[in-house]
């Protein structure tokens, strides 16, 4: 390694004394200043535009042929205009791309500096300004036209017909649920999310769960901290005094001051519990900062605790409570199966930080936002398996990617998703996990 | 005003200096060490990206515990791409550009003795220097810098539980940026006035060279659209620190259930756009400036459709004002108010269409001198017109569903906005050098430094298209499990291979830039035999910039090659003949 450092260094010194020698050379050699430009350098780069044009279209044309069946076909039904408008609009860039490019490429070589020619001087010119401000406009019109066209149609409403698929992000996987038989997903609320209830649904047992964990956690938290030795110590020392108050040198102690016999049993059981915590050496040692800590941590445990509280279950017309819902929701992690053919109308949540839920093959996206349910529909075309025939790639699986930084392992937040025929979907559906199972 | 030149001692000539010239070297090479820094960070996350997984002796070397066993960190590669973003853009591509070209020029191009505010020019330097020293400083806290993305949406930044970069680092990012609006305000608003009132005897608005007014539009867009910047952080910055939910709302993260409601993370972005996209052209405005100068100049030709030119800038920087949103189509935004974004995103590429063809013009049939800054103006022109088409694309929110967060928007905004505004930037180095330290570039090297940084910026950036297009999504540390990307997997070794070569290039630059501070060839007065103010200042600096009364100016900035006059140049200062017309 260290020779390593040193090889560079060393080269690096070679290369500084070349660039200095090349530097002072090509300043006094000839004599001339730097702001005149030979009529060899002036040669040299009006060709060297030429070439680099020639090297720089070369490799476009290369990746265009190489990489330009960029992704799969289309696996959705909007995403075959959305491919339509990226042709479109490539066809339009491209063809500008290479007209304005040779233009500027080409001018450099063709009027390079002769000291006996004089520019032209010319102006402005209305006429030619009018024509590059209108059709550029008009060919903007068609391209915002189409391309409205296109939004329109993917971002519209879903029919009522369509299956609803919620989509939950959290650092760092997805999570997919289907509602039940009854069609509607049970209502979510974010405090109630405990491992066996990752996506937070409203029912009775989830809401005794997360009551009950909070609970526990709170009791535990305080436990630690009646044990702490310092506090336990200064109480003793109160209780004491007021037990003892004045002992030897108090004379004069008002009558409203003495404890009551009551008080005095109470004070000294308490008395009593301390003692034997101090002795048994169970008493805990914390710094006050520690301490605070968890103080606060039981404080915040209290506000979550009373936000469950709160919660209030209301009644559908037909008598169903809204915390019956969800029972039935299932849920899926690893992948999920959309049936081909069917809308389906995807439903975003986030736990945590915004996410992004990308579906390359189905030219879907949108962000997964914490507080806020974000909505994008799709209809599969192609099944999973026609895919892979396509593609000749038996491995192929469709793809759900986090395309939103959200933390260090960004990169390998994906779910697999998988395309088959109603009758497969429906059987997969079937075998799912439904969340009440999981309950306890 | 003194235009004497009087003792002055180290600390008020060289530190806390007034004179905008040496500020204009400060804010110079403070963005050159800062640009060093980003482009280094760059070298070490591409490496991962090319040969992802592979371990590299010098990653060990720079980045120590970052990096065990020779492979980058993951963590560590999300902080270095979020600190080359931050560097690039605000402090090489902003304060950079701006804080070096329009110190140095627009008191010089308008005749004026200095900027209307000395004292508040140096704290614009000031202000930037702690900046800039902040940031680099997070780099080295306890979990790291900023992690976030330059963009820093929370609750991802908001939240230290989110990652490791939230912390302290993100903490010290929002203080370093709140100083730096402080600096781009107080340059900004320095700008704008010294435009409007300092103007030399004849320099009327539409006399002024194009830099100057690429300058005065940047510095309005500002003025406008940092202190919302401002505002997005402060709000940030409470909801870290003070318990409200500005941008939180429903969020349950390390076991635990915040007690944030009914804030928005949306909200930010709309904030953080609002500025995001006027920066855009902030940090590109004034690369366009200087390239038509350059390129009037160096094409002995008046550059054509001076009232175009201005006019589509106007239109720019207005546009660019209601465009933010285009950043936010798969937010969950509006579907509706998206087509709005969609409609008045494209209107930009009308006014910008109208500029690539009126710089296409001004070449043709000119007589072009290749100097290194010609050569770095046209090169803009190819960057900024290859990377404004790519930019329909993404502004077409139904395209940008599957573009959006991919390589594919790396490589736009990459090449229309870093290699476009650093050519500009390259542009106005080798063009004015002899204004900033009164001697010459080396030529020769200038060209070897041009061909190289085209040819790297183009091999690097190009291919990232084709990679986004297959759906390879941006600020992944490893992209290679992934099968469906496998197919354009081979290009990240090549991308790799050019950022390398390229950044290497730049020591051409570094070494000229250095050596001729010191050794280069002493420079006459007008090497260039261009027509402006700036040219008829002697050639070492003093304190009013001209020896005796201000120049006065008879007549606009372009009149090469104008056939009443023998010269193929005209300065400013010569009075009109008989015969000719006034502009």
């Amino acid at each position: 390694m260290k020779l390593l450092i040193l090889l560079v260094i060393v080269v690096g010194v070679i290369a500084l004394a070349q660039l200095a020698k090349i530097y002072q050379l090509s300043a006094r050699l000839r004599g001339h200043r730097e702001e005149e430009i030979s009529e060899a350098d002036t040669r040299m780069n009006g060709a060297l535009w030429i070439v680099f044009m020639i090297v720089f279209y070369a490799t476009t044309i290369w990746q265009f042929v190489r990489y330009g069946d960029y992704l799969p076909p289309s696996a959705s039904a909007h995403g075959e205009s959305v491919d339509t408008l990226m042709n479109f609009n490539l066809a339009i860039i491209i063809f500008v791309f290479f007209v304005v490019n040779t233009l500027l490429f080409i001018f450099p070589y063709k009027y390079r500096y002769n000291k006996n020619r004089k520019a032209l001087f010319l102006l402005h010119d209305s006429k030619l300004e009018l024509i590059w401000t209108v059709v550029p406009s008009i060919v903007l019109a068609v391209i915002i036209i189409f391309g409205l066209k296109t939004w329109t149609e993917m971002t519209g409403p879903a029919s009522d017909e369509a299956i609803r698929v919620e989509l939950y992000s959290k650092q760092f996987d997805w999570t997919a649920r289907y509602s039940g038989d009854d069609g509607q997903f049970g209502a979510t609320d974010f405090n109630l999310i405990t491992p066996s209830n990752p996506l937070g649904i409203i029912t009775e047992q989830g809401v005794m769960l997360a009551n009950g964990k909070l609970t526990d956690k709170i009791d535990k938290l305080q436990a630690t901290l009646d044990i702490e030795k310092a506090h336990l110590l200064t109480e003793k020392a109160e209780i004491e005094a007021t037990l003892h108050g004045g002992g030897g040198h108090g004379h004069d102690v008002s009558h409203s001051h003495e404890p009551s016999s009551e008080h005095t049993a109470l004070l000294e059981s308490r008395l009593h519990d301390i003692e034997t915590v101090l002795s048994s050496g169970e008493a805990l040692v914390m710094t006050q900062a520690a301490y605070e800590a968890k103080e606060d941590k039981i404080y915040r445990l209290e506000r979550h605790l009373q936000r469950i509280l709160e919660l209030q279950p209301y009644d559908f017309s037909d008598g169903r409570s809204s915390w019956e819902v969800g029972k039935d929701d299932r849920i899926v992690k690893g992948e999920f199966h959309l049936p081909i053919g069917r809308e389906i109308e995807f439903i975003f949540r986030s736990r945590d930080v915004i996410h992004s839920a990308f579906m390359p093959h189905f030219r879907a996206q949108m962000n997964t936002v914490p507080g806020l349910p974000t909505r994008f529909k799709i209809t599969p075309t192609i099944t999973t398996d026609s895919m892979r025939t396509i593609l000749d790639n038996p491995d192929f699986n469709y793809i759900l990617l986090c395309n939103k930084i959200c933390g260090s392992a960004h990169f390998n937040m994906a779910m697999d998703i998988v395309v088959e025929s109603q009758e497969k979907y429906d059987a997969w559906l079937a075998e799912q996990k439904v969340y009440t199972a999981e309950q306890n | 005003m003194g235009n004497t030149n009087h003792k002055e001692s180290f600390v008020s000539k060289y530190v806390f200096t007034h004179d905008h010239k040496m500020i204009s070297k400060q804010f110079l090479i403070t963005a050159v060490f800062m640009g060093i820094a980003g482009v280094m960070m760059s070298v070490l996350f591409r490496l991962q990206l090319g040969w992802p997984g592979e371990s590299f002796a010098i990653l060990e070397t720079f980045m120590g515990k970052w990096a065990p066993n020779g492979v980058l960190d993951r963590n560590a590669y999300l902080a270095l791409t979020t600190i080359h973003g931050t560097i690039m853009v605000f402090f090489v591509l902003t304060a950079g550009l701006s804080g070096t070209f329009s110190n140095l020029l627009i008191p010089l191009q308008i005749g004026a003795r200095d900027m209307a505010s000395g004292f508040l020019n140096m704290l614009s330097y000031w202000f930037f220097a702690a900046s800039s020293v902040m940031m680099l400083f997070s780099l080295f806290v306890e979990g790291g810098a900023a992690s976030a993305g330059w963009t820093i949406y929370p609750p991802l930044s908001a939240l230290p539980q989110a990652m490791p970069g939230s912390g302290m680092g993100m903490t010290l990012w929002l203080l370093s940026m709140t100083l730096f609006v402080v600096s781009s305000l107080l340059g900004s608003l320095n700008y704008i006035v010294t435009i409007i009132n300092l103007r030399t005897k004849g320099m009327s608005m539409t006399r002024l060279p194009l830099t100057i007014w690429a300058f005065f539009i940047t510095a309005i867009l500002g003025v406008l659209s940092f202190p919302v910047l401002v505002s997005a952080v402060v709000l940030l910055m409470m909801d870290r620190m003070m318990g409200t939910a500005f941008y939180l709302s429903d969020i349950f993260i390390g076991g635990e259930a915040l007690d944030a409601t009914g804030g928005s993370p949306i909200l930010f972005q709309h904030l953080f756009w609002f500025l995001g996209h006027p920066e855009v052209y902030i940090v590109l405005i004034p690369a366009l400036g200087i390239s038509s100068e350059v390129i009037a100049t160096n094409s002995r030709k008046p550059i054509f459709g001076y009232k175009a030119m201005v006019g589509s800038l106007m239109a720019i920087g207005f546009l660019s004002f209601i465009v933010w949103a285009h950043h936010m189509f798969v937010t969950g935004m509006n579907p509706f108010l998206g087509s709005v974004f969609v409609f008045t995103t494209l209107l930009i590429a009308i006014p910008s269409a109208v500029k690539a063809f009126n710089y296409i013009t001004t070449l043709w049939k000119g007589n072009l001198r290749f100097t290194p800054a010609m050569l770095f103006s046209i090169g803009l022109v190819s960057t900024f017109v290859t990377g404004g088409l790519t930019g329909i694309i993404l502004a077409d929110s139904a395209l940008d569903v599957t573009l959006h967060d991919t390589y594919f928007v790396v490589g736009h905004f990459h090449i229309v906005m870093g290699l476009s505004a650093i050519f500009g930037m390259f542009a106005g180095v080798y063009h004015w050098f002899s204004k900033l330290f009164g001697t010459m570039m080396n030529t020769k090297l200038g060209f070897a430094h041009f061909w190289l940084t085209i040819t790297c910026g183009y091999g690097v950036f190009f291919p990232m298209h084709f990679v986004g297009l297959a759906g390879a999504p941006r600020r992944y540390y490893d992209a290679s499990h992934f099968d469906f990307l496998s197919e354009t997997a081979d290009l990240q070794p090549i991308i790799s291979v050019f950022a390398i070569i390229g950044s290497l290039s730049q020591l051409i630059f570094l070494f000229n830039f250095f050596y001729s501070i010191f050794r280069g060839q002493k420079a006459e007065q007008n090497p260039w035999k261009s027509n402006t103010l700036e040219w008829t200042t002697p050639v070492e600096h003093i304190h009013g910039n001209w020896p005796g009364a201000l120049p006065e100016v008879h007549r606009w900035a372009y009149d090469y090659s104008n056939p009443a006059h023998e010269e193929d140049f005209v300065l400013q200062t010569t009075p009109l003949k008989e015969s000719e017309v006034g502009h």
